[in-house]
């Protein structure tokens, strides 16, 4: 009904490889696409710089995750550090008067050879023995950042982003920032969606599901590791250069610490490991779901309804994010994109239920 | 008078690694039993530091009372946890489980000092501040507590898998299947371990709650205590003992060193070298046993 599957007939091998073959999922497509990039006419200033800008960037940045942890399995708990790298490097870059697109590539390239490092370890070792490796590799990268006074400016010093413009409209806009980060997350998007369709893709969903099986059918998972490494430090370090520039504005260690490695891995995993859609889904839930509720708990405390102390209060988001990832991987270990799709499925053939492939 | 100096940062390196041996403990006990990696330990560590903080200032009873009462609370959080999450995780990939002892971390680094205030807070354990004087050498009393305390408790530890129920854990570490096929209830041998690891945590959290005072950054106390357990063998009791004395001696002998010339912060370093170090030349640790898989 809603997802018409009726008239949807694939004549040519080119219609079946369609990202997406039936007409109802690419006009949502479509409406989501332009529904964002008219969102500076429809929303709010406030709304728009404070909630959707953060919602995209961070979704790029799940998104190379995902291509790490949920296409070729690598568990990576240290991805904030990647992303501090390539922030950094953009600011330095910049800085030094390199122009800001040669920057923002050379702030991938930065970001992706020091995050090979981290895959040194996962030629190695896998599973838990790479989450504390990745884990022990964000604390030397936080230590470095913080003491060498060239990289951060000095201990405990925020590093301005300096006046930049990409392709003649300047950062200090905020309408650069949000067109800057909107094709920013459509790109990874786009992407994404290919990766998982070419060979490289299949090289590292092979890998993912057993490295040693996959040796014998001749891919080599020394190279595809390391490669999964690379690509997915390039962007991580891009993205955290678009956050830099587009939303922090100024930059400090603290905002890419261990917690926001188990936070980027916690939207990888509510989303939906290895999903696209996902990756959005999760992000928005993560960033905004323990804010949403301990405004609405404050509100209500305000309003006399409900006694919580001060105490309690300013400690409610961590309580809710730590809930929300319990309860989640509980409830629905595949995620929001799971639920999506057990949604998706039930309206493409409804009324019909009877007629469920 | 360097001599001097290098003696006594390795003595009281020797003592603060047995207190990491401590909250180490709990991790290779669970572990050992289910395969689960514990992340959740550090806030164990500070939710029982905590309970005890709780009895002793609170309703003002006497602290072996507190104690006491902390080791009943934490084995029973212990069989709750193991009963009401990690059963239901069973046969996922290892990072669900990874991310869901992190959300009890991250919960309870919330809930209790929400609760409980996110002050810190003093737990006195009646030993003296004045350091004892051993050939010049400064040792700080309460470190030495807590090191004799952790040495007992590894010993108690080693024991127990020589009892009949240890036997049954050790039985269940080696082959779920195997064990359920002779009668062991694999359930039960995976709770209790949970709950003994909750009562090390008891241990460390009233040892380290005395040293450093109780507050949320007992949890961190996870990051030298994951470097003891990778160091010496995720599984390996010995390993908690040895791998404890080296990541304490090497955290406060080297930065004691290093520090006046970089400014400080090198612990950390020291641990995350020992953590990479390790995974990259022998991942198994010391005395870990090697897991050999086939396709």
């Amino acid at each position: 009904m809603f997802y018409r599957l009726s008239g949807v007939h694939h004549t040519r091998y080119e219609d079946t490889r369609r990202l997406w073959p039936i007409p109802t999922d690419r006009r949502l497509v479509a409406v989501l696409f332009l529904l964002a990039l008219s969102a500076p006419l429809w929303l709010s200033e406030l709304y728009l710089q404070n909630y959707l800008l953060p919602w995209l960037i961070w979704s790029a940045a799940t998104l190379s995750l995902t291509l790490l942890m949920g296409v070729a399995g690598q568990l990576h708990f240290g991805y904030a550090a990647v992303m501090a790298i390539g922030a950094y490097s953009a600011i330095h870059l910049v800085r030094l008067g390199v122009p800001f697109e040669l920057a923002f590539i050379g702030a991938g390239l930065v970001a992706a050879v020091i995050g090979c490092l981290f895959g040194a370890a996962a030629l190695r070792v896998k599973g838990l023995y790479l989450v504390m490796a990745t884990l022990a590799m964000q604390y030397l990268v936080d230590w470095v950042i913080v003491n060498v006074p060239a990289i951060s400016g000095g201990a405990h010093a925020t590093l301005q982003a300096p006046e930049a413009r990409v392709l003649f409209f300047s950062f200090a806009d905020g309408f650069t920032r949000y067109y800057f980060a909107f094709f920013w997350a459509v790109f990874m998007t786009v992407f994404l969606l290919n990766t998982k369709r070419t060979s490289f893709g299949r090289a590292l969903v092979a890998i993912r599901d057993k490295d040693y099986a996959a040796s014998v059918i001749g891919v080599s998972p020394f190279k595809y590791k390391l490669l999964a490494f690379f690509t997915s430090s390039f962007f991580g370090g891009m993205s955290g250069a678009v956050l830099a520039f587009c939303f922090y504005r100024a930059v400090t260690p603290e905002q890419f610490g261990f917690n926001v490695s188990t936070q980027l891995v916690a939207m990888v995993l509510v989303g939906g490991l290895g999903s696209v859609i996902g990756a959005y889904l999760g992000a928005a839930f993560v960033l905004l779901t323990p804010m949403i509720l301990s405004n609405g708990i404050a509100a209500l405390s305000d309003a006399g309804w409900l006694s919580v102390s001060a105490n309690l209060l300013a400690h409610l988001p961590l309580m809710i994010y730590g809930a929300l990832i319990i309860g989640f991987l509980l409830a629905e270990p595949l995620g929001l994109a799971k639920i999506y799709d057990n949604m998706r499925n039930y309206f493409l053939v409804w009324p019909f239920k009877h007629s469920r492939r | 008078m360097d001599f001097l100096f290098l003696a006594e940062l390795f003595v009281n390196g020797l003592s603060t690694g047995l207190m990491y041996s401590l909250v180490a403990l709990g991790i290779t006990l669970i572990y050992k039993a289910s395969g689960v990696p514990n992340l959740a330990q550090g806030a164990m560590v500070m939710l029982s530091g905590y309970l005890v903080w709780a009895v002793v200032s609170l309703l003002s009873w006497p602290l072996w009372l507190a104690i006491a009462l902390a080791v009943v609370g934490m084995f029973l959080f212990g069989l709750a946890t193991e009963r009401w999450l990690l059963r239901r995780m069973v046969g996922q990939p290892v990072i669900m489980i990874v991310m869901l002892t992190l959300g009890l971390d991250i919960f309870l680094r919330g809930f209790v000092p929400g609760l409980l205030g996110a002050a810190p807070k003093r737990l006195d354990l009646g030993i003296g501040l004045a350091p004892i004087i051993v050939a010049d050498v400064f040792v700080n009393r309460a470190y030495l507590v807590g090191a004799i305390g952790a040495m007992v408790l590894i010993a108690a530890a080693m024991l127990f898998f020589r009892t009949r129920l240890g036997t049954k854990l050790r039985a269940v570490s080696d082959d779920h299947v195997a064990s359920w096929a002779v009668g062991i209830s694999v359930e039960r041998a995976i709770g209790i371990s949970w709950g003994i690891a909750g009562v090390a945590a008891v241990g460390a959290g009233t040892v380290w709650g005395s040293v450093q005072g109780v507050d949320w950054t007992l949890s961190a106390l996870l990051f030298p205590a994951i470097a003891v357990v990778i160091l010496g063998g995720i599984d390996s009791l010995l390993g908690v003992f040895v791998g404890g004395l080296v990541v304490g001696v090497l955290g406060s002998v080297i930065p004691g060193y290093l520090d006046p010339i970089v400014g400080g912060g090198t612990r950390d370093v020291v641990t995350s070298v020992l953590i990479v170090l390790t995974i990259l030349f022998r991942p198994y640790g010391m005395f870990g046993r090697e897991d050999i898989e086939r396709v």
